[in-house]
């Protein structure tokens, strides 16, 4: 990749969470390239532009903890707030928690760093003036300066993600010395189709680095 | 009501005293506490309870302050204002917003129903079902867990209580009594769980850019400030101990975008143990420190030099 991107992102914790255990929560081994798409958003995206992951660098080891936390489990019906908004008063219109409650564990990870690789390409959208070049510079000079749309998380949003960009030329951290196999993993949910289908690949990481499959490639198990 | 247009970022400093700042449900309601480090944790959504309940104390039933996710045990049933409907053509618009298939429209119409009435929603978000997709708003304020400083020491204290719950337990422990009848009493075992003391921060962040999306405005953010350093005062409890907001340092960035990595302005702030007054680093501590037991033992230092352009530091507490 002549213009790629490396971001280092660490944090205390990270719960990039299993398709298949979502109510207790279980976050897989190491980020999911979906979650490292959403961190590179949450610094510079624009619709004419789509990120790729090549790969994920792992810099420390794998541990998890337990967290068990009082949760909601209810969303906002759309059908309530309609009929607020037409009688024109809020009586009922609330989320009394402690009937709606739900204990619920999550096993996170614990202390993370990893590098993102990734790169660019434009979309059907882009219009004359997008470039590669210059969606590359403005990731760049934003990742360099800490400037974000939204503090980047990792997995979810209380699990804040430090960042910082790592310049070309400059050789990469380490990382660390485990070959294994992760097995069926999240690649990234495909929005545009019907139901948004989630798409998974054969994850395997060799001396700490998790080269992840370009999109339409075989490797991509829908 | 003008509009959020810079990012902040924020570090939280709060203490315990003989209390229990955010009980573990996995461990039978004992302090939370990181296994590897001995740490103690207060959950994020432990604190942003706090910020619900004080803003439905301070702004209880003002247009635009209701909270969405409520405790039952709030006093509540005070009768609502009814508020000004939002531009009252939109009702009709509604109702034929059913002929468009997408409902795209119409689902923002109702987060942004939802946004200008509800503070918890305009400031922390919340998922709407709206029938066709999950809508979700992502509020502007992401708080972070809070850790303390040092590792904490969580004390178990065995109570006793001087009555029975009732007649067959009384009658029970009459019949298991060795001494007879005349030395009955009532009493009950419990026990409470406390950190003698611990000094916790978490970390905050606000997007200016959520915040043009939920209409997070200035106003807003105050009354955010204004709940961080009171809310403690209104979440007195037998369990809780005496807790206190003791700092609140508040990076404001001039733009949108923001002029600093966060990381980098939250490792400006650093809290060392008191020793005579003068501020020892908190490493690994050869035990030569007594614990520490009140906020006096701690140093809070914030270094104000070379800032990167463009940040400022606002001390709120």
């Amino acid at each position: 990749m002549a213009y790629g991107i490396r971001l280092s992102v660490s944090g205390d914790n990270a719960c990039f969470t299993r398709a298949e255990l979502k109510v207790e929560r279980v976050s897989y081994d190491i980020m999911t390239p979906s979650a490292a798409r959403g961190i590179l958003e949450s610094i510079h995206w624009k619709p004419a532009i789509n990120f790729i992951i090549d790969a994920i660098h792992v810099l420390k080891p794998i541990k998890f903890q337990s967290i068990r936390r009082n949760e909601v489990g209810h969303k906002a019906p759309a059908g309530k707030i309609k009929t607020a908004m037409n009688r024109g008063s809020l009586e009922g219109l609330q989320l009394l928690v402690d009937e709606e409650r739900q204990q619920r564990a999550s096993t996170v990870l614990v202390d993370v760093a990893y590098v993102i690789e990734a790169h660019f390409v434009l979309t059907d959208r882009a219009g004359p003036d997008d470039s590669v070049g210059k969606h590359l510079d403005m990731f760049n000079r934003r990742a360099a300066r800490g400037q974000c749309f939204h503090q980047p998380c990792l997995g979810t949003r209380e699990f804040a993600a430090r960042f910082s960009l790592l310049p070309a030329g400059q050789p990469l951290p380490k990382a660390i010395d485990e070959t294994r196999d992760l097995g069926l993993m999240l690649w990234d949910i495909d929005h545009k189709a019907k139901d948004r289908p989630s798409l998974f690949f054969m994850a395997r990481m060799e001396n700490g680095i998790v080269r992840v499959p370009a999109p339409g490639s075989p490797e991509v198990l829908r | 009501m003008t509009v959020l247009a810079n990012r902040y970022d924020f570090a939280f400093i709060f203490d315990v005293a003989n209390g229990n700042p955010n009980g573990d449900p996995d461990a039978g309601n004992l302090p939370r506490i990181d296994p590897e480090t001995s740490k103690g944790l207060v959950t994020d959504v432990s604190l942003k309870r706090k910020i619900r309940n004080y803003v439905e104390l301070a702004r209880g039933g003002q247009d635009g302050f209701h909270i969405y996710v409520e405790e039952g045990a709030i006093l509540n049933d005070k009768h609502r204002q009814a508020y000004r409907a939002l531009r009252p053509g939109d009702a009709k618009v509604n109702k034929d917003a059913k002929l468009n298939p997408k409902d795209d429209a119409e689902a923002r119409k109702l987060r942004d129903f939802m946004c200008l009435n509800f503070f918890d929603v305009r400031t922390f978000g919340a998922v709407m079902s709206t029938g066709i997709n999950c809508g979700q708003v992502k509020g502007p304020v992401q708080l972070t867990f809070a850790r303390s400083a040092e590792p904490i020491m969580p004390l178990e204290i065995s109570i006793t209580r001087m009555a029975a719950t009732n007649e067959a337990e009384k009658k029970q422990r009459a019949e298991g009594s060795e001494e007879g009848p005349e030395r009955v009493d009532n009493r009950t075992m419990g026990r409470k769980y406390i950190v003698p003391y611990g000094l916790y921060v978490a970390h905050g962040f606000i997007s200016a850019k959520f915040a043009e999306r939920t209409g997070f405005s200035e106003a807003d953010l105050d009354l955010l400030f204004e709940a961080l350093a009171n809310m403690f005062e209104h979440d007195r409890s037998a369990a809780r101990g005496e807790m206190a907001a003791r700092r609140l340092i508040v990076f404001r960035h001039d733009s949108a975008l923001g002029n600093a990595p966060a990381h980098a302005l939250f490792d400006r702030i650093e809290i060392g143990r008191n020793v005579e007054g003068e501020f020892k680093a908190i490493g690994n501590n050869p035990d030569t420190l007594s614990p520490a037991r009140a906020f006096s033992d701690y140093i809070i230092r914030v270094d104000q030099d070379s800032l990167p352009a463009g940040v400022e530091i606002i001390e709120r507490l």
